[in-house]
């Protein structure tokens, strides 16, 4: 559980004088769910890529379970990818799909067909192996993608942003099922997303990828709640990036930070500071009701604004409005802050 | 209130639009039904109209003709070896196109459509002067080396055009799943064009079977089938025998090209598997 | 073993295009540019009268030739021919284009548009032959002029000296009507694409401003396809400057480019007026060919 199934050791990826991934460092333990999350351009595609076989870096080796791959073409690789358009051969029927792996292994017809068949019980497809793929679903065939991969015992299974053509609740859906593969399986898992929340859902670890470069690796928790650069604490939930200046004036030294909107408590102006928190104080601009919770965003007096979330755990809607205008304490436990460095602005 | 766009109003169209476009239509077939008629006809030396009487005497007459019949096999020799010569050639160069980037791409895409888009009387008298300053004599050869040029643009063209309709990761997907270049060309890239490359084939094998300009200036002494009809032409001999195998080219040509369409928009039918 | 060719390979994209690459551009190289390079050089030698020999000497006296008047004339009877074939494909087309884009339900459309171009893939002989058949002085065109007693009209305008002949099958009326028929189709296909994506919605909603039918066709429709207009008139022209086989056929002694060319290069092997005269063509399309793009046409295709 503890091997190293995929390491970066000074990777880089120059196409002219773009630098699409630049000088990363990634280790991949094996068995775990890991996903690299990013907006489009951020390398993140390309890391995957480079671990498929498909890119060669322009610097740099990559590692599979210890033996060097630059100079392996994509077929020789332990690996298997499940593609962003699932690729599936539109000229041959599902089951024959999903054994090609073993017919260009030379195994023989009848025992690759019922290895199929148990591939598609596992992604609860079962009466589909005659049929093509253009007769299926995006979801289904998504789930033929995943089979077609899976039958060849990959030591690591690369998921290059597979649902993204799904709809939410689908996506949802799907999200929960390949977690449960993966754990059924046992394999490394690594999943490409550009949606923070589908990263947090699954992942035992997330890298957080920005302009080529790895902002932070960590567990979801930790990405959340002590995010470690701007970047990371903007593009993963909410951020409230509290900018050193203001932050001088309410916790006394000048270091940025950034909070989480809902460890944010809305008091009332005269509330005493409660233990070891910060307070600012400030006029609530806008207030947002969404059912669960409500949005607030308070403008402070010591500068700039944060967004604090609460649950509707009391109030009636009306209630809540009322609020506007008025002056409020904000309070939030010391312990909840994270204070950015000087990383990636 | 909006009428969706694409309901036929069949109603509104005008007797006289109909009577325009009916007429066209006419004007575009009874010459070719004409021909047919014309296959079966007593008359010997003319063409009157209407036919004096019908007859089927013409057609072996017609099929035991020996010149017809040398220039129909060689026509049939040229349009074998150049439109074999044309899928290969036309299949690479699409290739080349569609899957790499390189300096002076778009030249050689231009290029790749010049033979058709200049008239043939260029193509065919520039190879002329080509071949007589190289002092190479006219041949079967020559004939080939002609047909073989504007039959790789028809193949290129429709080899092309099918591989950007395919999905760019289904070659990833075949390599991830281990089979090498040469297993992922036979079991996916190759049953994915085998379409494009049929319908490309029989496009080719018909324009090389058609053609007479460039022809008529790379050939020596041999006559192809539309070069003997040509010639007849301006003779007014053995005009029904010239009539029987007019017919029979247009069933040769016309056929496959159907065919060849049928497969082309069936193709695009089942075409599919990503998302 | 195969794994180690193709990761050779696999690992070398350079070389692989190189591979692919080679074989038709050799060929196209060689073959057609190498022909094409070849003419344009021999356009700028001359024909020794003398000695019947071609000098391979860089001048300008070719070219001088072509401007001589019976030469200009070739030119220009040609031309005029390849404007009149257009003008005429246009009005043709426009009908049968329009029902197809606009009134023809989709199955109606498909068999529509495969008898459009399946005269196309018919052989261009034998469908240029079938008008020797029409045409004759026995065929049906003179057949049905005496059943309208129209053949005195028919007897009259052969006698032009511009548009008739000793029959209609030798005059440039018939290397009119015959061009006309060959090209047709290209023009069709162009105009009826170019009908097709004017959004029905237009039209409805100059009608809904006040606009007669007629008023719509010319200020909406006409200026909308006018590209497409342009794209099938490329094809037209451009086929019949470059055809020689319709003015033997049909023409009388008058030369026409195509005519011309076939002419020069063979019984009198002066080539290099050959050449020349091809060059006509060539400049003429391409000037064209610009024109057209500017105009939208290539959009159009």
């Amino acid at each position: 559980m503890s091997e190293t199934a995929i390491l970066f050791k000074n990777v880089s990826r120059h196409f002219g004088d773009v630098k699409a991934v630049d000088n990363i460092q990634l280790e991949i333990m094996d068995g775990e769910f890991f996903s690299m999350l990013g907006p489009s351009g951020s390398g993140k595609t390309t890391c995957l890529r480079m671990i498929a076989g498909f890119e060669r870096p322009t610097a740099g080796q990559i590692f599979l379970y210890g033996q060097d791959v630059s100079d392996l073409p994509p077929y020789a690789r332990p690996v298997n990818t499940v593609f962003q358009d699932y690729a599936l051969f539109p000229h041959m029927s599902i089951e024959d799909n999903i054994a090609y792996g073993l017919m260009i292994k030379g195994v023989a017809k009848t025992e690759r067909l019922k290895k199929a068949a148990e591939m598609l019980d596992l992604v609860q497809l079962p009466n589909v192996g005659k049929r093509k793929p253009s007769q299926l679903s995006g979801g289904q065939r998504q789930r033929i993608a995943l089979a077609r991969a899976l039958i060849n015992r990959p030591k690591a299974l690369l998921l290059d942003e597979p649902l993204g053509a799904l709809d939410l609740k689908l996506r949802q859906q799907m999200q929960v099922e390949l977690k449960n593969i993966q754990r059924e399986v046992g394999i490394t898992f690594v999943f490409v997303t550009h949606d923070q929340e589908e990263a947090l859902t699954m992942s035992d670890r997330i890298a957080v990828f920005s302009a080529g470069k790895i902002e932070q690796i960590g567990s979801p928790a930790d990405v959340y709640e002590h995010p470690a650069t701007a970047f990371v604490a903007g593009f993963v939930g909410t951020s409230n990036l509290v900018t050193a200046e203001v932050a001088q004036r309410i916790t006394g030294t000048p270091r940025r930070f950034s909070i989480r909107p809902e460890k944010i408590h809305l008091g009332k102006i005269d509330q005493p500071a409660p233990a070891d928190s910060f307070t600012a104080d400030g006029v609530v601009r806008d207030v947002v009701y969404l059912g669960l919770y409500t949005r607030y965003l308070v403008e402070l007096d010591s500068g700039g604004d944060l967004v604090v979330v609460e649950q509707n755990l009391k109030t009636t809607s009306m209630d809540v409005t009322k609020i506007k205008h008025q002056k409020t304490r904000l309070a939030w436990k010391k312990e909840h802050v994270s204070y950015i460095g000087d990383g990636n602005a | 209130m909006r009428s969706k766009p694409s309901e036929p109003s069949s109603a509104r169209a005008s007797w006289a639009l109909k009577f325009g476009a009916f007429g066209a239509l006419l004007f575009l077939h009874v010459p070719l039904w004409l021909i047919f008629l014309y296959s079966f006809t007593t008359d010997e030396s003319a063409y009157s109209f209407p036919p004096p009487g019908l007859t089927l005497k013409w057609i072996p007459k017609a099929l035991e003709n020996s010149a017809m019949q040398d220039s129909l096999f060689l026509t049939l020799r040229v349009a074998v070896l150049a439109t074999a010569v044309a899928l290969v050639l036309g299949t690479l160069a699409a290739a080349a196109v569609y899957r790499f980037d390189f300096f002076g791409k778009d030249a050689v895409s231009f290029m790749l459509i010049l033979p058709l888009a200049l008239p043939g009387i260029v193509t065919g008298i520039a190879m002329r002067s080509a071949i007589s300053l190289l002092h190479i004599p006219f041949s079967f050869w020559t004939i080939i080396i002609g047909h073989a040029t504007f039959c790789v643009v028809v193949v290129y063209n429709n080899v092309v055009a099918r591989m950007r309709r395919s999905s760019p990761s289904m070659i990833e997907a075949s390599m991830d799943l281990g089979a090498n270049s040469f297993q992922t060309f036979w079991h996916v890239v190759l049953p994915n064009l085998s379409s494009a490359l049929l319908a490309g084939a029989i496009l080719a094998f018909s324009l090389s079977f058609d053609e007479v300009i460039v022809t008529t200036f790379t050939a020596g002494n041999q006559q192809t089938l539309p070069i003997w009809i040509f010639s007849q032409m301006l003779k007014p001999r053995n005009r029904p025998i010239t009539n029987v195998t007019a017919m029979l080219v247009v069933l040769i040509t016309a056929l496959p090209i159907l065919y060849a369409q049928r497969i082309v928009s069936r193709a695009s039918d089942s075409e599919g598997g990503s998302k | 073993m195969l794994n180690k060719i193709s990761a050779f390979f696999y690992r070398r994209p350079r070389l692989t295009l190189t591979l692919f690459l080679a074989p038709p551009l050799i060929w196209f190289l060689v073959v057609y540019i190498g022909s094409l390079i070849t003419l344009l050089v021999n356009s700028f030698f001359y024909l020794d009268g003398f000695t019947g020999q071609v000098v391979r000497q860089f001048t300008m006296q070719t070219y001088a030739k072509l401007l001589q008047p019976t030469n200009l004339q070739i030119f220009q009877r040609t031309t005029i021919m390849a404007i009149l074939v257009t003008l005429a494909c246009v009005i043709l087309a426009f009908p049968l284009s329009y029902y197809m884009a606009r009134f023809a339900s989709p199955r109606m459309k498909t068999w529509l548009y495969l008898a459009v171009t399946l005269p196309l893939w018919t052989s261009y002989v034998v469908r240029v032959y079938s008008w020797k058949l029409i045409l004759a002085q026995e065929g049906i065109i003179s057949w049905a002029a005496r059943l309208v007693h129209l053949d005195g009209l028919l007897n009259w305008y052969l006698k032009n000296e511009i548009v008739g002949g000793p029959s209609l099958s030798v005059s440039p009326t018939g290397i009119f009507l015959v061009f006309v028929y060959i090209w047709l189709p290209y023009m069709i296909v162009p105009i009826q694409t170019a009908l097709e994506r004017v959004p029905k919605s237009l039209l409805e909603a100059a009608g809904d401003l006040g606009a007669t039918p007629a008023q719509t066709f010319r200020t909406v429709l006409l200026p909308l396809t006018f590209p497409g207009v342009i794209a099938g008139s490329i094809f037209t022209f451009s086929l019949t400057l470059g055809d020689f086989i319709v003015p033997q056929l049909f023409g009388t002694s008058s030369f026409y480019i195509g005519k011309a060319v076939l002419t020069y290069q063979g019984t009198s092997n002066n080539i290099p007026l050959a050449a020349a005269f091809t060059m006509g063509p060539i400049v003429i399309m391409i000037v064209y060919l610009l024109i057209a793009r500017k105009l939208g046409a290539f959009d159009a295709l």
